[in-house]
């Protein structure tokens, strides 16, 4: 989706591939599996003095990864104001999709001229999430569900989701996420 | 606002965050927190591991739901079990106690021997072997979110499970290369759905995850699947069965996570102990190999 965009794509495995780079972004899939690769090669504190300049977006595995309580004894970069709660949702069963409400994003998709200056929500997909059990000190709320549950926050270059914007069409959160990188 | 739950992206999903990783097998608590800790992104729950199931011989069955949810409870990471093919009730077991994916495997007897299982039918993924491009769009078209290479299970010997890769990435790499209207006559003579045929040319890729399965025994075997185009590797008797089963589970997830790196492949792959003893495919009689039975 980022090559979509117009931009420059790079994979990280090993503390050198950070050179250069202008944003990060922490995928999903299991946080214990990411911590434990982090760990092993040395990408820790890299990934720590990253952060505190540049731009990181943790998406669900990558959310629980950049904050900074997990109730859990895991390897985490702690950069984020947030405490995330690990399978809240429940089994691969219990995963679902459904639409936010996303202030910060243009409320209209660029093609859907048609919409009537209606507000279109964003359709977010969660896989096996975590939640966001609070955020504090200088980070803030993104998007929540109905019931007020947080799914989505912020820190100023940094981000994070518990849903997959990588598995939709919209574009609208990626291009929010390259607002922050420059 | 209505949630949906089970649907297609949902299950293709899952496998989308498994890309990359190693799912193992287990047959224990134990084995699967030892898994856990060396970095699998999930674990395959089963009673016997491959190796075990060809020297046992019998008939091999779903596992004992009280075995699976012990290890469900053990570990965080998504935990996989397997039914018999075409057994769509020890699949509607397997989705009742929360397993995150069915894999709907050669490795068991199989229970139907012209049908595999309505997949579509189910609100938990499903995983399914095949050799071929063929195969493994009859499989996506009856609703398989995922897709594994067989190889040939338990054996040790990687030699089917690269046989098979490179079967389903050549086709693909020959279908691209085909005009839009030979693709009917190709879907009927592989025997896949057209659709699925037309949507893989398009995409130059099969439309959901592909991983490597049956003989991956060392941190090259796996490195070897993911240079050939796999997105990740199942890894069955290769771990239990071998000397240091801790080590070498996590030196196999190193070894696929740095797969084009040589110099970390040498590092991991020092002083692993024993591996598996391993049997030569070449040397099984035809009637005893796995990975022919799948339709």
């Amino acid at each position: 989706m980022l090559r979509c965009l117009g931009v420059e794509t790079a994979e990280v495995r090993l503390p050198r591939h950070l050179a250069d780079l202008d944003g990060l972004i922490i995928p999903g899939g299991e946080s214990t599996t990411i911590g434990k690769l982090a760990v092993a090669y040395q990408l820790m504190s890299p990934l720590q003095e990253f952060g505190k300049t540049k731009a990181i977006w943790g998406t669900c595995a990558g959310a629980i990864f950049i904050s900074k309580d997990a109730h859990r004894d895991q390897p985490l970069l702690g950069l984020m104001d947030i405490t995330v709660e690990r399978n809240a949702f429940g089994r691969q069963v219990n995963s679902f999709e459904t639409d936010l409400i996303v202030p910060v994003l243009p409320h209209a998709a660029k093609d859907s001229s048609t919409a009537g200056g209606a507000p279109v929500p964003y359709h977010a997909i969660f896989i096996r999430a975590p939640l966001i059990e609070s955020v504090y000190g200088g980070g803030e709320i993104l998007a929540q569900l109905e019931d007020g549950r947080i799914v989505a926050a912020q820190q100023g270059r940094l981000l994070a989701t518990v849903f997959h914007p990588e598995l939709t069409r919209d574009t609208r959160f990626h291009e929010y996420f390259l607002t922050r990188c420059s | 606002m209505d949630s949906l739950t089970g649907t297609w992206t949902e299950k293709k999903g899952l496998a989308q965050m498994l890309k990359g990783g190693v799912i193992m097998d287990v047959v224990t608590p134990e084995h699967a927190k030892i898994a856990e800790e060396a970095g699998a992104c999930a674990v395959m729950a089963l009673e016997r591991v491959p190796a075990d199931i060809r020297a046992t011989g019998g008939v091999a069955r779903m596992s004992d739901p009280e075995l699976i949810l012990k290890i469900m409870d053990t570990v965080t990471i998504p935990v996989m079990a397997k039914c018999r093919i075409g057994h769509f009730v020890e699949a509607q077991i397997l989705e009742a106690i929360g397993v995150d994916y069915i894999d709907e495997s050669e490795v068991l007897t199989p229970a139907d021997e012209a049908h595999h299982i309505n997949k579509h039918n189910f609100k938990v993924p499903f995983v399914c072997g095949c050799r071929n491009l063929g195969e493994a769009l009859r499989r996506i078209g009856e609703g398989a979110a995922m897709i594994r290479t067989k190889g040939e299970a338990g054996t040790g010997d990687v030699v089917e499970a690269v046989r098979h890769a490179r079967s389903v990435l050549g086709d693909i790499r020959r279908l691209q290369t085909m005009a839009d209207e030979e693709l009917m006559a190709y879907a009927k003579e592989i025997g896949a759905p057209y659709d699925l045929v037309k949507e893989t040319k398009q995409l130059g890729r099969l439309p959901v995850v592909n991983f490597a399965a049956g003989g991956v025994a060392t941190p090259a075997d796996a490195a070897l699947m993911m240079q050939l185009g796999v997105d990740g590797v199942f890894v069955g008797s290769g771990i239990f069965k071998s000397g240091d089963p801790a080590k070498r589970a996590a030196a196999i997830f190193k070894a696929t996570t740095h797969y084009r790196d040589a110099y970390i492949l040498a590092e991991v792959s020092r002083n692993l102990g024993e591996p598996m003893v391993g049997r030569q495919v070449s040397s099984i009689p035809q009637g005893e190999l796995i990975a022919t039975r799948g339709w």
